[in-house]
């Protein structure tokens, strides 16, 4: 029989323009390990397994992450893993070390320092490296072709896309970690100057320099150690063609695929979206079927903070707050991956188990 | 909590440039050569749809696709989007439209630049192929496209089969030393060696850490150190390489300063590469004044001092 796993703890920095920190995220991490740690009541030494998830080219230098174990204090040596990416999948990777036995707790934690570099040229360098990537095709770019696909599509305009960065930015009024937050009006929206036509500055997630981690526990240690764990009732990624020709971009079939396989959104009452942009939001509620009673994004979602290869995270994380605090009994959290929603992860947690 | 925090980090610009050379296979090779060529390939997969640029296999069922067929070099825009401050690297340097283009023949769109003016860009419009003057094999051999109407005459193709692909990668940094390592720069720009001491273990780091690698703390006491110490091991350069100052052979070596708990690497020089050995005490040699910076590079070598070698027991914890 495999193991429940729970989220029994989750921090993340403030989302900020610019760190002084260095690239490898040391002096975001060693807070952070210690406030997730203490809310799940975990002693550094128990912790079982250690996972994370970053990129070099965002850091601009190769192994980047090994720096990052100093903030681990990794002696006596430690059972650790890194994978090149959102840390929601490095929370996939230890979610299967519990699930199997090889460890009963894990730390996964996500970093990234945007600042750094040139962020939307950075992304290029995920696309095809034969065809699409000499061109240098920037991340904003190409969501903006996403975009104008469901513009012509009516599948949703550009008031809609407003609506979801003014209801943002409202929601991260109450998260005092968020970098963009405040009331602001969809007319004075709609009225600013294109940063790529159709794409407006509300529409893209802001550059964010920051970090997040979540702890895991798996059955009866998770019990132990907290009140009210977040059990994962299903976790499941799908991954698109590279191609993005031969893709619908106007959806996302591997949302919805992650979704059926994750358990199906009937009962879920907050869901916590991975939508750098605010059409990809308005994309994935179709994809996954969420109704207008599922609260999107309390925490402001990305639109308000997006700290690269941690945003996923913090999904996870934020989802699993609600059922901490007793909100919510079923929540959704989604991350994405790859230029214009190419890899998605769905993950769904309870409360009762 | 530290007394580091006080000062502002150091940074400095940080540009990496490599070019990735790919070899192509037998789907992008036909691609990249029809292109020198002028002409565009895809490829029909398993439900017929014919697919541009051709992939190698079907991205439903995985099938090996080899059925190519000639399309373009006319299309039809399926989408675009507006990039009025064009980035280095991109197809064009004044503001041009980003599209997905289905050309002729072809079911899937493929990602291009289109020069055009602002005012004529929509849905729809009918565009083609502007070839570049000087082909190498690849998808920059399109130049970009251009709306149908004004299109212009093309240059000749210069025919040769293409397997290889290089693709000039370069990225900007702002690189950012922690506080630490800052007042550790800071440090040695007026020759001092600084490190610091781990609140938990009392070791000592040089140069110093955002955290003690044992027990993930920052570093916090500041501790002066001498520019003498202990070879804990070393190697012995015979080969030469692209860049090298010296020539080979000459000694690379760890040092351990006196007082501190991690060496660090550095050239031991003034004497034969064959007399260095574990535990040998050497100190500093620095360059001019005039010439240190922010560098470990001040310290040109340590040289041997002519003390009695430091017994194995020393250093036995730092190798
Ligand atoms: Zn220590």
């Amino acid at each position: 029989m495999v193991n429940d796993v729970a989220v029994i703890g989750f921090a993340q920095s403030p989302s900020v323009p610019v760190t002084d920190g260095t690239t490898n995220g040391v002096e975001m991490l060693v807070p952070v390990f210690e406030r997730a740690l203490a809310q799940a009541g975990l002693p550094k030494s128990d912790v079982g397994f250690w996972c994370s998830g970053s990129s070099d080219y965002l850091a601009g230098r190769a192994f980047s992450f090994v720096a990052a174990v100093d903030a681990i204090g990794a002696f006596p040596p430690i059972h650790e893993s890194h994978i090149e990416g959102d840390a929601a999948w490095a929370l996939y990777e230890a979610w299967l070390k519990l699930r199997t036995g090889e460890a009963d707790t894990a730390l996964v934690y996500g970093f990234g320092k945007s600042s750094a570099g040139e962020l939307r040229r950075v992304l290029a360098l995920q696309t095809d490296p034969y065809t699409v990537a000499p061109l240098w095709p920037d991340a904003v770019s190409l969501a903006a072709l996403q975009a104008r696909l469901g513009l012509d599509a009516g599948l949703w305009s550009e008031r809609d896309m407003a609506e979801v960065a003014a209801r943002s930015r409202a929601d991260a009024t109450t998260n005092p970690l968020a970098q963009l937050s405040g009331k602001v009006d969809v007319e004075e929206l709609l009225g600013t100057e294109y940063v790529a036509d159709p794409l407006r500055v509300h529409d893209c997630a802001p550059v964010t320099d920051g970090a997040a981690a979540v702890v895991l526990a798996a059955g009866d240690r998770a019990r132990e150690l907290v009140g009210r764990p977040a059990w994962i009732s299903g976790i499941a990624h799908r991954v698109e063609s590279g191609s993005l020709g031969v893709r619908d971009l106007t959806t996302s079939v591997s949302t919805t695929a992650s979704a059926e396989a994750a358990g199906g959104v009937d009962g879920v009452e907050v869901a916590e979206l991975h939508a750098p942009f605010t059409h990809q939001e308005l994309l994935l509620r179709q994809a996954l079927g969420l109704g207008s009673s599922v609260r999107i994004n309390p925490s402001g979602g990305v639109l308000t903070g997006n700290p690269m290869f941690a945003a996923g995270l913090v999904r996870i994380g934020e989802a699993a707050g609600r059922v901490f605090d007793g909100s919510a009994g079923r929540v959704l959290a989604h991350a994405t991956s790859g230029p214009l929603l190419q890899h998605n992860l769905v993950c769904v947690l309870e409360g009762a188990r | 909590m530290t007394q580091v925090s006080d000062t502002e980090p150091l940074g400095a610009p940080l540009r990496i440039a490599f070019d990735y050379t790919r070899s192509l296979g037998p789907s992008l090779s036909r691609f990249a050569t029809a292109l020198r060529e002028h002409r565009v390939l895809g490829v029909r997969g398993s439900d017929g749809r014919v697919h541009t640029p051709p992939p190698e296999y079907d991205p439903v069922t995985a099938a090996l696709l080899t059925d190519f067929v000639d399309v373009g070099p006319g299309g039809e825009v399926v989408t675009w989007s507006w990039q009025p401050k064009p980035l280095d690297g991109q197809p064009l340097t004044r503001p041009f439209a980003w599209a997905l283009i289905r050309l002729d023949g072809a079911d899937t769109p493929m990602l291009h630049a289109v020069d055009a003016p602002r005012e004529a860009m929509r849905t729809g419009m009918r565009v083609r192929v502007r070839w570049s003057p000087e082909p190498t094999g690849g998808i920059r051999d399109i130049a970009c496209f251009e709306p149908e109407e004004s299109a212009g005459a093309s240059p000749t193709p210069d025919p040769a089969e293409v397997t290889m692909i290089t693709t000039p990668i370069e990225l900007a940094y702002w690189h950012t030393a922690s506080p630490e390592e800052s007042r550790f720069l800071r440090g040695i720009t007026e020759g001092r060696l600084l490190g610091q001491r781990c609140p938990v273990c009392g070791k000592v780091y040089i140069p110093p850490r955002g955290a003690c690698p044992v027990d993930g703390v920052p570093t916090t006491d500041e501790v002066a150190l001498p520019d003498r110490g202990t070879v804990t091991t070393f190697c012995v350069v015979n080969v030469p390489y692209l860049g090298q100052r010296l020539t080979p052979p000459y000694v690379a070596a760890y040092v351990l300063l006196d007082g501190a708990d991690i060496a660090f690497q550095h050239l031991i020089l003034e004497c034969p590469a064959d007399e260095v050995r574990m535990g040998m005490r050497v100190e500093a040699v620095w360059r001019p004044r005039e010439e240190w910076g922010p560098t470990l590079e001040n310290i040109d070598h340590f040289r041997p001092t002519g003390e009695p070698d430091a017994p194995y027991d020393v250093y036995a914890q730092h190798l």
